[in-house]
């Protein structure tokens, strides 16, 4: 049994490395809780931005530099953008009350099942291997993809299990875009039905 | 050599589940999809840690794909939320009540 004799070889981590780890986990975890606890969705919407840079440094720390970019320009770049541009369209850019419970008991209820959930999954995980299988089923993170010449690090693996191992699921997240570009299209259309001097009627009407 | 992966499972884990409580304490929807966004994130936090655990790119591709869905989920879930406020002028889960009884 190699693998298990590998995973307890690690060495043991230096300073630095815990220090970034308890810096990152700082920032993530404040910008959880201010995602959760932010009356103002804009305060929320840039609280996420902090969890999801947190979760890139933690990337860049566990070899996955190409998945750290992505992340930002991805999740910072395109899909914090997207949220704040609809808050800001739509103008609901206000504190929110909070304080009230819109359904009794639902609050403690909710902490009540997620610290039980919580609890049990590190519990189950500090009595147990947080990780059993072979190791390098797919590929190795790093390397050489072809030859001593070819691109080697962990961008070019991704690239060719990309195209390789996972071609048929690269294919289908392609066609899952186009129907999500195409399901935004028609959402944000207006009914062509209703003609231009009927619609400012038809909406106040709905509004009022 | 970084920190044992069960220090980053457990801050997913930790992570997951704030995000899990945003979900069902919140009710603006705007923000109850920020926390499916903190529960993805965890998500992807795991697999890159099982990735380097067992030195295996797999992971990192699930993480890819992950993101794309993300994505995608986002577009479409903001779409609904951008029509709905046309009709009905609110982003809160509580208002919208046509389906009542």
């Amino acid at each position: 049994m190699v693998h298990a004799t590998l995973l307890l070889a690690s060495t043991r981590p230096t300073w630095p490395d815990i220090l970034v780890f308890a810096a990152s986990a700082a920032v993530i975890l404040v910008g959880a809780v201010g995602v959760v606890t932010s009356r103002n969705p804009v305060h929320a919407a840039l609280s996420l931005v902090m969890t999801l840079f947190g979760v890139a440094v933690l990337f860049i720390e566990q070899e996955a530099d190409f998945l750290a970019a992505v992340q930002i320009i991805v999740y910072a770049g395109a899909i914090v953008v997207l949220f704040l541009f609809v808050i800001m369209f739509l103008g609901v850019d206000r504190a929110e009350d909070i304080s009230v419970e819109p359904l009794m008991g639902q609050r403690p209820l909710a902490f009540v099942f997620s610290a039980i959930t919580l609890g049990g999954v590190l519990a189950m995980a500090a009595t147990a291997h947080w990780v059993t299988g072979a190791r390098q089923v797919v590929g190795p993170i790093e390397g050489h993809v072809a030859g001593p010449n070819s691109p080697a690090g962990e961008p070019a693996q991704l690239g060719k299990q990309l195209f390789t191992t996972y071609l048929f699921a690269f294919e289908a997240t392609a066609a899952l875009l186009v129907i999500a570009v195409v399901g935004a299209v028609v959402l944000a259309r207006r009914p062509p039905t209703v003609h231009a001097e009927q619609e400012d009627t038809t909406d106040s009407e709905l509004s009022a | 050599m970084s920190l044992s992966g069960a220090w980053y499972l457990g801050l997913a884990a930790i992570v997951f589940t704030i995000g899990a409580i945003g979900l069902m304490v919140r009710r603006n929807v705007l923000i109850m999809f920020m926390c499916i966004e903190l529960m993805l994130n965890a998500a992807n936090l795991t697999f890159v840690t099982f990735a380097r655990m067992l030195h295996d790119i797999g992971g990192q591709a699930v993480v890819f794909f992950v993101l794309v869905v993300a994505a995608a989920e986002v577009v479409v879930g903001l779409g609904i939320v951008v029509t709905n406020f046309r009709r009905r002028a609110t982003t809160v889960a509580d208002d919208l009540d046509s389906l009542k009884g």
